[in-house]
């Protein structure tokens, strides 16, 4: 999570420099979700996310340096340069794929989760999406597939409140998300996405439940969106918000609530935590490091890729 | 090398067969494909042989359904997904061409995406507005996709083989009115190339680029000239992506005369594409404006007689042949449609 937490910050630093051309969608206020979720995992289980993508990859075990040098357009980045901050990827790591079309991995990581199961592997796969992509037909269309062929995935749902600006009950009806596949037969459970701790304990017995076999689920986690949907400013001063979200946002900040567990539970004292806080900014400034120092791709790798070649 | 009669759906169902026992990653997934009506045969009697688990109907669902035939591709699976008409694909376009096609280059080369899609197209018998539909140029115009349309048999069989072992997303583009057509195949079935042209006839007075089951019409249409001294040379690229440029554009060298005929529309389509090759790479050899068939920009009609109208045919390449070379139609034993398709579907 300070990981998380501390690269985002150096990402909203660096943004007025223009070195990172390329649209950022920040987790700042969500990381508990993709820690607490990862941590549940095991390295050779997939991820498959969304454009609000660092947090996961992060969690997920990717490479800093290569995130860096991603978003920068850099040849050593985790896409070659070629994904930008919206799709971050590391199959080594098990981050199979973030995409800018909401809704847009469920069919992928539901197709994943199907090759698992056919392929007799005991990995589980976990989809990520906001609350925004349940009004996605393929939302659906995955679900039912996965609830029929009895899928090891999860269906993890951040609920941070907003699909961009637009709020839950301007677009439903029925505001249980946890619910919206209940008829499909997908048993799905809300819990508070700010409290680490929960959501790692949820989502480890949930990841035993799918590798023996239960079959899918779905997690709906809340949170709440410090940044703007795109881009690196605060907008509580916009207008579109509940007027007291600021003030939740940060009496719930899931990194206060982390350190604050862990000093009444497991007694760590503040050096730790600046020892902490000081080596994952160590990894930040070498990475931003790494970025910078990182060469352009060659014009000639514009038509690689297109297609694989034939082995 | 022997080879076996077959019809075009037999010459599918061979390849199947045959791609299904050399490599057990390969699945057939779509709607109906382990019914009793198998895809007009194509798919006749795989699920009895291969079982349920790699020959499976699927949800109604085209769009997530491509989506998890992605996610199988990426584990080394190869899903052959089919469609039973292409229009259905327009459920789907944006795990096309969003994800499928965008995969392997958004993500900076480090996966494959081996996923075959067939899709039929459909003609007459009044398969109207959304049964009808030729999607070829969807594909063309966006990077990431292979895209081949046979025309014959053998085409059929080899290029199937060749999208089953190629590592990125293929379409393959069937026309429900070829599935009649009976051809020389290899046996056992052997792979195609990709890209490959095919003069389907040799001629002198102009060049006729047609696709698909218009291959059939321009044949037929040939024929017709030929008795009337005119002789044409029929190219079919087979292959649109990529495409065999070489033989196009040296038929067109050699016989100064350009019409292209799609199945689909003209706007922005196959033909506009090869007119355009034509353009770049003839133009100092043509002796005639370039011409093109296609449908009628309009959507296309159940009514027989603007059925009819809507579609090129063997009548109205040999008219465009006529006009092309300032000679007057004869208008006597014009052929019609070849088609004798009774549908219903």
């Amino acid at each position: 999570m300070l990981r998380i937490r501390l690269a985002e910050q150096r990402i909203t630093e660096v943004y007025p420099t223009d070195k990172i051309q390329s649209p950022i969608h920040l987790s700042v206020g969500q990381e508990a979700i993709a820690a607490g979720v990862c941590a549940a995992l095991l390295k050779t289980d997939h991820v498959h996310g969304t454009y609000r993508g660092h947090a996961f990859y992060l969690a997920k075990g990717g490479d800093m340096n290569r995130m860096f040098a991603e978003l920068y357009g850099k040849d050593a980045g985790c896409a070659r340069g070629k994904g930008g901050s919206m799709h971050l990827v590391d199959p080594e790591a098990g981050l199979m794929s973030c995409s800018a079309i909401v809704a847009s991995t469920i069919p992928v990581a539901t197709g994943d989760a199907f090759a698992s199961s056919r392929q007799g592997r005991k990995r589980v796969v976990v989809s990520v999406f906001g609350d925004g992509a349940i009004d996605e037909g393929v939302f659906f269309e995955s679900v039912n597939f996965a609830v029929l062929k009895k899928l090891p995935i999860l269906y993890v749902l951040e609920n941070n409140g907003y699909a961009i600006h637009s709020k839950i009950p301007e677009r439903r009806k029925q505001v249980e998300l946890w619910r919206a596949a209940e008829g499909l037969g997908l048993p799905g459970e809300k819990f508070d996405g700010n409290d680490v701790g929960a959501v790692y304990s949820v989502m480890a017995k949930a990841v035993a439940w799918v590798r023996k076999g239960g079959g899918p689920r779905l997690l709906e986690f809340t949170a709440y969106r410090w940044h703007e949907h795109v881009g690196p400013g605060i907008d509580f001063h916009e207008g579109y918000r509940r007027p007291n979200e600021q003030a939740l946002a940060q009496k719930n900040d899931p990194l206060r609530l982390a350190k604050a567990d862990l000093a009444k539970r497991c007694k760590v004292g503040p050096e730790h935590f600046e020892q902490w806080e000081a080596e994952a900014r160590d990894e930040v400034d070498e990475a931003v490091e790494f970025a910078e120092r990182s060469p352009f791709p060659t014009a000639e790798r514009l038509h690689q890729d297109v297609f694989a070649e034939r082995s | 090398m022997s080879t076996k009669r077959l019809k075009y759906g037999e010459a599918i169902r061979a390849a199947l067969f045959h791609a299904m026992e050399a490599d057990p990653a390969v699945f057939v997934m779509g709607l109906g494909v382990d019914d009793h009506r198998a895809i007009f045969g194509s798919v006749k009697g795989l699920v009895e042989r291969f079982g349920p688990e790699r020959v499976f109907d699927t949800p109604i669902s085209e769009a997530a359904m491509t989506g998890v035939a992605v996610g199988a591709a990426l584990n080394g699976m190869k899903p052959i997904h089919v469609h039973i008409r292409s229009d259905f694909l327009y459920l789907a376009m944006d795990q096309l061409f969003n994800i499928a096609a965008k995969w392997r280059y958004m993500f900076g080369g480090s996966m494959k995406v081996p996923l075959v899609v067939r899709a039929v197209i459909g003609r007459s018998w009044g398969q109207g507005a959304q049964h009808s539909q030729s999607l070829q140029s969807f594909f063309m115009h966006v990077p990431g996709f292979k895209v081949v349309m046979p025309t014959t048999p053998a085409d059929a069989q080899g290029l199937l083989l060749a999208a089953v072992n190629e590592p990125n997303p293929v379409f393959i583009l069937e026309h429900r009115l070829l599935y009649d057509i009976v051809g020389d195949v290899p046996d056992p079935p052997t792979e195609a190339p990709l890209g490959k042209a095919y003069v389907r006839r040799s001629g002198k007075d102009l060049t006729i680029v047609a696709n698909s089951y218009m291959v059939v019409e321009a044949l037929k249409a040939a024929e017709f000239l030929e008795s009337q001294g005119i002789d044409a040379e029929i190219v079919d690229p087979v292959s649109l992506v990529p495409l065999d440029r070489e033989t196009i554009v040296s038929s067109v060298r050699k016989t100064g005369r350009l019409i292209v005929v799609d199945t689909s529309w003209t706007a922005c389509g196959v033909s506009a594409e090869i007119a355009a090759i034509a353009a770049e790479r003839a133009f100092d050899r043509l002796k005639v404006p370039v011409r093109r068939l296609g449908m009628q920009p309009t959507t296309c009609p159940v009514s027989k007689p603007l059925e009819n109208a809507f579609y090129p045919s063997a009548r109205t390449i040999a008219m465009e042949a006529f006009s092309m070379l300032g000679r007057a139609f004869p208008d006597i034993n014009v052929p019609v449609l070849s088609s004798t398709f009774k549908g219903p579907f």
